[in-house]
């Protein structure tokens, strides 16, 4: 089951340039949220402090505090404990090229020292049916390494991976940008049935895509979250004058 | 421009089957049974051959390999993942100056690290001072075979879960293995023909001899001895043992390449 999110006073600093200023937010458990905002305003470096991917560039920190269920993010949490309830879904396909389709799903239960064949076994094969990619690969699950697998495919075997390890909250990133329509449609109506087990936080760049999936969005600009409701509010009827400008394509 | 290609490809190579083909030509003829299962016979008497020397070079080399492929390899990974500041710096330009140095220096040192502690001649020291001469090879070109490997899988493991450790022993050099295996066949073949380093270190033997403490014979110090020599039949199998050399080396890095290969296609 998923877990809600809560976020207070983030900022967080690449170095000396601070990226994100006094963040606030609640995500609610077993909800899609989507967080929307031109390049470069700071969505990304937002995700990525939830499951502290952020402090692995060098001189990258973090203030203020997040909670994930009853886990306490940047207190007393190893970050290599939180990532293992905290799953992530990056911009580019990055299948590990070397493994085969079955190892790449297994990787982060294998890696962490779970050896069990049977229950492995039965883990790929749960995981690969949540991605909906198990029909299309389970005869070969050995034969084929990931890297094999079209953009559209290596982009569910990344989801498949994630779920491996059995998350309750799954990240995002622009899982979509570098994928086809048909592709991305398979991923949204994934997104659609992940929801029922997951809380999933999804940063996009198609605003059609955040109205579809989610049932929360935020607006995100130069590191500051201007806006964060429901969806529909948003894309009709935002309450700041900047979310208009944005989802009306003014400007962006 | 794809003719200046060929003809370059065609330069690189000449010289390489020309040294083969000149080896096969004087060598071939000295090599017999006898040649492969012998020790060196007396002088004056015919015969005889270098199978003490093949067997020596196989234990210092393997010494080496053992002692220089994971200290190398231990480098290049602290340069690429952990060595991102000035003391990797430091490590890097020491690494490349004992690149450098020449070889027959490096005998000195090994000669004073372990024959003067032993006193006497060994494989071992043979042997270390063959993996002093890996070690910078190894760890340059690991460095930048694992430094080739996107930051995005690196990522990919650590939204796992993954350890920093773990990520780069499992994913990381694993992703980088083909790279890391030409680096360490580039030194290995660069110091299986070595002979100064081993001139005060293995010393060389004209007989059978197991312990790794004890003078040991070595291919190159063979062929160096019986090169200067004034007898034609020694200078026959110099030739002969620099074919020997020259073929245990390439079945060497040719095993080693299938062997990895198929590793990696069936997933282990």
């Amino acid at each position: 089951m998923g877990v809600g999110i809560n976020v207070e006073q983030l900022n967080a600093f690449y170095g000396k340039t601070q990226a994100l200023f006094d963040i606030n937010i609640a995500v609610l458990a077993n909800r899609a949220t989507a967080l929307i905002g031109p390049s470069g305003c700071g969505k990304s470096t937002f995700i990525r402090c939830l499951n502290r991917m952020h402090e692995t560039i060098p001189e990258a920190r973090v203030e203020g505090t997040v909670r994930i269920g009853d886990l306490s993010v940047y207190n007393g949490t190893s970050a290599t404990q939180l990532r293992r309830r905290v799953g992530m879904v990056f911009q580019k396909p990055n299948p590990f090229p070397t493994m085969s389709i079955y190892d790449n799903v297994a990787a982060g239960l294998k890696l962490n020292g779970f050896r069990n064949r049977k229950q492995l076994d039965e883990v790929v094969r749960k995981s690969l049916e949540s991605s909906a990619l198990w029909d299309e690969v389970k005869d070969h699950l050995h034969k084929k390494s990931g890297a094999s697998l079209s953009g559209g495919q290596q982009q569910r075997l990344c989801i498949a991976r994630a779920l491996a390890v059995q998350p309750e909250v799954l990240l995002m990133d622009e899982p979509c940008s570098a994928l086809d329509p048909i592709s991305t449609g398979k991923i949204e109506e994934l997104i659609f049935q992940l929801k029922e087990q997951y809380t999933i936080v999804i940063v996009t760049h198609n605003m059609q895509q955040a109205a579809r999936v989610a049932e929360f969005t935020g607006f995100f600009l130069l590191g500051k979250m201007i806006e964060f409701d429901k969806t529909e509010k948003i894309f009709t009827n935002p309450s700041d004058k900047r979310t208009e400008d944005y989802v009306t394509g003014r400007f962006g | 421009m794809t003719g200046v290609a060929i003809l370059t490809v065609a330069l690189v190579l000449l010289p390489l089957f020309a040294i083969f083909a000149y080896l096969v030509y004087k060598g071939i003829g000295s090599i017999n049974l006898a040649f492969l299962t012998q020790t060196p016979k007396p002088v004056g008497e015919p015969g005889g051959g270098m199978a003490n020397a093949i067997v020596g070079s196989m234990v210092i080399l393997g010494i080496a390999s053992l002692l220089g492929v994971p200290l190398g390899i231990g480098a290049g990974v602290f340069l690429s993942e952990y060595g991102r500041n000035r003391y990797g710096d430091i490590v890097r330009f020491v690494s490349d100056v004992l690149n450098g140095v020449p070889s027959i220096v490096i005998g000195i040192v090994a000669y004073g690290l372990v024959v003067m502690r032993q006193k006497h001649f060994s494989a071992l020291a043979g042997g270390v001072a063959l993996a002093i001469m890996m070690i910078p090879t190894i760890a340059r070109t690991t460095e930048q075979m694992l430094l080739l490997v996107p930051q995005a899988i690196r990522e990919a493991a650590y939204g796992l879960g993954v350890s920093r450790w773990r990520t780069t022993l499992s994913i990381t050099l694993r992703t980088a293995t083909s790279g890391v295996i030409t680096g360490v066949m580039l030194a290995f073949a660069r110091v299986a023909g070595e002979t100064a380093p081993l001139l005060f270190t293995a010393f060389g033997n004209q007989f059978w001899n197991w312990k790794t403490d004890q003078p040991t014979a070595a291919l190159s110090l063979q062929i160096f001895t019986y090169a200067i020599s004034p007898f034609d039949e020694w200078h026959k199998q110099a030739w002969a043992g620099s074919l020997v050399l020259i073929v245990l080396i390439v079945s060497a890095v040719a095993a080693v390449r299938l062997a990895v290969k198929h590793g990696t296609l069936s997933g282990a």
